[in-house]
């Protein structure tokens, strides 16, 4: 059987429709992907996301870890509750997944995805191994992510008054602890908002609070077409373990300072940024299809300088238009994309198209 | 239009009305709309194409995936839904009205028998 969130009854009591993703039982929608995913552009909206994974470093040597481990460096997690989105490579610099990694009062958190737990968790102890630290998953915490323009407002006016200040007080990627709550100003869809990570058995009664105060649940349906609008990679589709940071447009992850650093993978990525630097490593862009249509993730893209692939495509119910990530060669100019034996023009922008409610994406 | 319990269905979840002058109406279950999600675009058949039974004419894209829709008979495009271009979200709200992809005539009269009654398509998903 698939495993089940603390809310999972909850989901069914909220007309959600439920699907297999990775071995659990989660929401894709309530009714309206479309819906959902405008009340998070324009109100508030509630993403169980309890799917994913914590994992809890402690120890004296938890930050050298970190900072062999991952890309990106822990280093400038510079205070208590401060997050950073990382990657972690293999040797060959190719992604075995991208995460948050937030500063712990005892050590640090790493959130990772569902569908890569297995994978991760043995790679982590695999690496942890020479170190003293402890590597400890969190399974029974539950990860609620509350995004949209009123989320904060909406939040702190459920939250204790204490708690209410702490939270409303919090700059864009910081969290604080609210006893055994950790309440952070992060999330994947373009608009501000927090994540909590709490004890489970306190879901079902926050839930509801939650739902009273008006903020509507969201599924996975609209969270893929909210980060893909604001340009955010989902694992598995945009990257993975044959593809590396610089072809992901997650170069902004990876601390290339100070030199001495030897994260896993810096060596073959160096040498893959040599070849950026030459013009000979794939790229990946932001896609808009001004005509009638859906870009759909294994399109074929034609540019004037080669052949790349959609990895990421779908309606933009912001836009009104279909937006896509694709990975093509880097320097082209023109786009065209192969669907159903038609070659459809598309404009070729940066990644990302939506963020705070408005259109972003410039060709 | 007549009432959904009149109309004939396909297998593949497209249904069929017989109008008064003897054209017919085709468009997609409610099944069909509910397993797609939300519809965002529908591509419709030429206007004066002659299409068969069984062959793909339309493709209807919801946010989840692009569907083919196959012309239940063989005639002629007579009209196509013009609100669906605007509006593709009518194929979600009224599948069996508002939401009629097109209208054809009808070739060939026995193919109507060779599709399901409302009783025996909604059986199939039981």
């Amino acid at each position: 059987m698939n495993k089940r969130t603390a809310l999972y009854e909850q989901h069914i009591a909220a007309n959600a429709k439920m699907v297999d993703f990775s071995g659990w039982d989660m929401p894709i929608h309530y009714g309206s992907q479309l819906a959902e995913h405008r009340v998070v552009r324009e109100d508030c909206g509630v993403f169980d996301v309890s799917h994913m994974t914590v994992v809890d470093i402690r120890g004296e040597d938890s930050k050298s870890f970190l900072q062999k481990l991952l890309c990106n460096d822990v280093e400038k997690l510079v205070d208590e509750g401060r997050a950073l989105y990382s990657g972690m490579l293999n040797q060959e610099a190719g992604v075995i997944d991208d995460l948050i990694v937030y500063k712990m009062a005892d050590g640090y958190r790493l959130v990772v995805n569902c569908a890569t737990r297995e994978k991760d968790l043995n790679w982590i102890r695999d690496f942890a191994k020479p170190y003293s630290l402890v590597v400890l998953e969190r399974p029974e915490m539950s990860i609620l992510a509350i995004h949209g323009p009123n989320s904060i407002d909406k939040v702190c006016a459920i939250l204790s008054a204490e708690d209410a200040a702490s939270v409303s007080a919090l700059p864009n990627f910081k969290g604080v602890l609210c006893g055994d709550w950790f309440i952070a100003r992060t999330g994947y869809t373009g608009e501000k908002g927090v994540e909590l990570i709490f004890p489970e058995t306190d879901a079902a009664e926050f839930w509801e609070k939650l739902l009273a105060a008006g903020i509507k649940p969201v599924g996975l349906g609209a969270r893929d077409t909210l980060r893909l609008e604001a340009g955010m990679n989902l694992y598995g589709q945009d990257m993975d373990e044959t593809i590396s940071p610089l072809s992901a447009n997650m170069e902004f992850a990876v601390a290339w300072e100070p030199e001495s650093r030897d994260f896993v993978g810096r060596d073959a990525l160096t040498a893959l940024k040599q070849r950026q630097l030459a013009g000979d490593l794939p790229v990946m862009v932001g896609l808009v299809l001004e005509e009638r249509g859906v870009l759909r993730a294994g399109l074929k893209v034609i540019t004037d300088k080669g052949e790349g692939v959609i990895t990421s495509g779908s309606f933009s119910p912001t836009l009104s238009q279909s937006v896509a990530l694709a990975r093509i060669p880097q320097g082209s100019t023109q786009c065209q994309v192969e669907m159903r034996g038609k070659f459809l023009p598309v404009v070729l922008g940066k990644p990302g198209f939506v963020r705070f409610g408005k259109r972003v994406f410039k060709s | 239009m007549s009432e959904v319990d009149q109309y004939r269905f396909t297998r593949s979840h497209e249904w069929v009305c017989v109008n008064d002058d003897n054209t017919a109406t085709i468009g997609i279950s409610d099944f069909a709309q509910s397993a797609l999600g939300d519809i965002v675009y529908a591509e419709l058949p030429e206007l004066g194409s002659e299409v068969k039974a069984n062959e793909s004419v339309a493709i209807v894209e919801s946010v989840k995936a692009a569907s083919d829709i196959y012309s239940p008979l063989t005639g002629e495009v007579l009209e196509v839904n013009p609100d669906l271009g605007d509006t593709p979200e009518i194929l979600n709200e009224s599948p069996y009205e508002g939401g009629w992809l097109f209208k054809m005539s009808i070739s060939d009269a026995a193919q109507l028998e060779e599709l399901l009654d409302f009783g025996q398509y909604q059986d199939l998903y039981k």
